[in-house]
């Protein structure tokens, strides 16, 4: 059993939780994720991995509740223990220290971009950052983006926190006057990483973006995280989950993570009832 | 007097319109007349041909001449010393093809109902007489298994009975591999898996699940923690695509993706946390027993079912029984034809194949005559949901991760015959060595390899 250490609410929709996991602890690498399963004949969910510390043997997931199993998650507090934890899968993110980087985070895909962006920034890369989020309230891990980013820009939609606009708009700003970036990385709604793979293909720089499709297993075996990368069909948890932007069909993408979005809404419905029923 | 009936004791089954609308294993089993007067159909052959059609050499007309005087308890003390798994493979061998299609009653007539009756015997200790099995005592040497399907579980067993402590490495979140994952539990009813897992764990096999060698930890590490051998028995998990037009759109998976959905995730119980599409035309692109599996899940869970193959019905890869059974619960056979392209809607769901009719030409290397496309012969089937069920091959993590171990064109892993691969106390076998092939030929291979492995660390 994988017990809860640490619970701790980072906006009304994200949570941060560390889970004691010696063995995915000990391996883990930036840009992998863990599978879990809440409870027995529970639903398996991929998660990245969002911190790792080997010496206490602990993984830090943070999530947003988008379905059942992740209100379920997020039901469980410090100190009761997940039914299944499995990892790390996929292969760790490219990290290369020579370089200028600029990572792109958006939503709670900021989770997953501020281990690839720290490190990059252990790795001794020149680091800027840029995160959107839909308003101030929404804003998360701002502290420990900026303790890694050598320059840190906070976008948001309505401009109620930094500047208002997207993180496409910024990005374009600072290639226009004159960042030099080798390599972009994008990480955060699949819309958005399409837009920066866009922007960046005119510039032609390199980019990498993390892909979160649906999957069951996480090792290679189901298939449903299949991806049109060019000319190639791969799977995201075992070829990636990292694909160079400039390849990846994201509107396939968008499309096929959307397959079980009306068995998703009534199961989160069908769990709302229960909890309160419960609660009464 | 032998029973010189001609034909088998036929196998009680659920009625194929009630079986249709659940899940419930489809065969009901042997009583104990049934038993005793299929055993006696059994000739007690002294040449006993049958038991080198058996994979793991099970010693039938032993077994069985206990099962004629009602010593169903001895029968399987018999069974016992070569097979791990009884209640299994009495389910899901292809006997037709091995033990039975070697035994002297099938020359005129049928064959001796071998696999009923070593189902029968299973079935009838774990009702009857389901005491735990005994902890054998340890040599001291322990070796690692990667992978708890049947050829990690068979190997497990084989090397726990002789003493050895071994800890199985499982990726899932349960142990049992195909034998929970892919066949379903109409086929194969999952508590008897873990009943027979049980039995393993009741001599000392430890099983760690939630475990991805190649991952969670290397074999490499894996041995500097005291392991001197490691049996790798991963499958060959990754599924295979045609690299169709169209073959991503919403409502096409793989039969792999299908099957875990509802047997190891239950996806088809009412209030399950994992969804599956209940489709209403779905065509099964295969011919082989994932192919029935997929499709006979597809019609529990309401659809109109096609299966699509390329060859005629001569050539169908499957268990005889399982494509009796299909067609006795109305899956229909569309042959000689394979799709071009799938047709997806604006919202990106499959919503018709197109199809090629085939003719069959000369023999391939297979032996089997080789489908040739007719052309201008294209026709289109409506469907919402499309399982392809094209065969499998070898994951590629343990051999990327995994300095010096050889593998072929295909991704095998390459052994000698006993199992040994090109590193020193690293064995495989099972689909990881032959690519996807049956639970019984995995058994097999764990066998020989837990032999191997024995003779080489005593």
């Amino acid at each position: 059993m994988y017990k809860i250490e640490k619970k701790e609410s980072l906006n009304p929709t994200v949570t941060r939780m560390v889970i004691q996991a010696p063995f995915v602890a000990k391996r883990a690498k930036a840009g992998q994720f863990i599978i879990l399963r809440v409870r027995e004949q529970g639903e398996r969910i991929p998660l990245t991995i969002a911190d790792s510390d080997p010496a206490k043997g602990t993984v830090t997931i943070i999530f947003q509740v988008v379905g059942q199993t992740t209100m379920l998650l997020n039901e469980m507090k410090e100190g009761d223990s997940l039914h299944d934890f499995v990892g790390p899968l996929g292969k760790p993110s490219v990290i290369d220290g020579n370089k200028k980087v600029c990572v792109i985070g958006g939503g709670v895909g900021c989770a997953i971009a501020y281990p690839t962006a720290k490190a990059f920034h252990d790795a001794g890369a020149d680091v800027t950052t840029i995160v959107g989020f839909r308003n101030k309230d929404l804003v998360i891990l701002e502290k420990e983006f900026t303790d890694v980013s050598d320059a840190y820009y906070l976008m948001s939609d309505d401009g109620s926190v930094g500047e208002k606009g997207l993180v496409t708009n910024k990005l374009e700003d600072l290639i226009q006057n004159g960042e030099k970036f080798d390599e972009v990385i994008a990480i955060g709604p699949i819309i958005m990483m399409k837009f920066v793979s866009l922007t960046t293909k005119k510039y032609e720089i390199p980019t990498t973006v993390s892909m979160n499709p649906i999957m069951i297993d996480g090792t290679g075996m189901c298939g449903g995280c299949r991806l049109k990368v060019g000319d190639e069909i791969k799977f995201a948890c075992v070829d990636g989950p990292d694909f160079d932007g400039h390849l990846v069909d994201f509107d396939e993408a968008m499309s096929r993570n959307m397959a079980y979005r009306d068995f998703e809404t009534h199961k989160r419905e069908e769990t709302c009832n229960l909890l309160s029923k419960e609660v009464q | 007097m032998p029973n010189m009936s001609p034909n088998k004791m036929p196998m009680p089954v659920q009625d194929p319109q009630v079986r249709i609308t659940n899940f419930d294993e489809v065969a009901l089993g042997y009583t104990k007349e049934m038993a005793i007067e299929e055993a006696n159909r059994c000739l007690h052959c002294k040449h006993q041909p049958c038991v080198s059609g058996c994979p793991v050499n099970v010693r039938i007309p032993d077994f069985i001449e206990k099962v004629k005087t009602g010593d169903f308890e001895e029968a399987y003390q018999i069974i016992s010393l070569t097979s791990t798994l009884p209640a299994i493979c009495g389910r899901v061998c292809p006997q037709e093809s091995q033990c039975e299609k070697e035994c002297v009653r099938g020359i005129k007539a049928e064959p001796v109902a071998i696999g009923r009756l070593e189902r029968f015997v299973a079935d009838y200790h774990r009702e009857n007489n389901d005491a735990p099995f005994e902890k054998p005592e340890s040599n001291g040497h322990k070796v690692a298994i990667v992978g708890a399907g049947p050829a990690g579980l068979t190997c497990a067993s084989d090397l726990a009975k002789l003493g050895y402590q071994v800890t199985i490495f499982e990726a899932l979140h349960v142990a049992g591999g195909v034998l929970m994952y892919g066949i379903p539990e109409f086929r194969l009813p999952k508590e008897i898996v873990q009943k027979e897992i049980g039995h393993l764990k009741e001599m000392g096999v430890e099983i760690i699940t939630n475990f991805v060698v190649g991952r969670s930890d290397s074999i490499d590490s894996i041995m500097e923690q005291g392991y001197e051998a490691v049996f790798i028995g991963s499958g060959a998990g990754l599924p295979n695509f045609m690299g169709l037009p169209g073959e991503n759109c919403k409502g096409v998976y793989s039969a792999n993706e299908f099957l875990t959905r509802i047997n190891l995730m239950k996806a088809y119980k009412e209030g399950s946390d994992t969804p599956v599409q209940h489709p209403k035309k779905c065509v099964v692109v295969g011919g082989g027993n994932v192919a029935m599996d997929a499709a006979r899940c597809a019609k529990r869970l309401g659809a109109e079912v096609h299966i699509v193959y390329r060859r005629s019905m001569e050539e169908l890869p499957a268990r005889k029984e399982e494509v009796e059974h299909a067609q006795e619960e109305g899956i229909i056979f569309d042959l000689l034809c394979n799709p071009v392209k799938v047709i997806g809607n604006e919202d990106g769901w499959c919503t018709q194949i197109e199809c090629i009719r085939m003719e069959l030409g000369e023999p391939d290397a297979s032996g089997r005559r080789r489908p040739v496309p007719i052309e201008g012969s294209n026709f289109l089937i409506d469907i919402d949901c499309m399982i392809m069920a094209i065969g499998t091959s070898p994951n590629p993590l343990i051999r990327h991760t995994t300095d010096g171990l050889e593998v072929n064109r295909k991704g095998c892993f390459i052994c000698d015959e006993e199992g040994l691969t090109s590193r020193e106390n690293i064995y495989a076998g099972g689909d990881a060595v032959t690519g996807a092939a049956t639970v019984i030929n995995a058994m097999g291979a764990g066998k020989k390899a837990a032999a191997a492995i024995d003779r080489k660390l005593r």
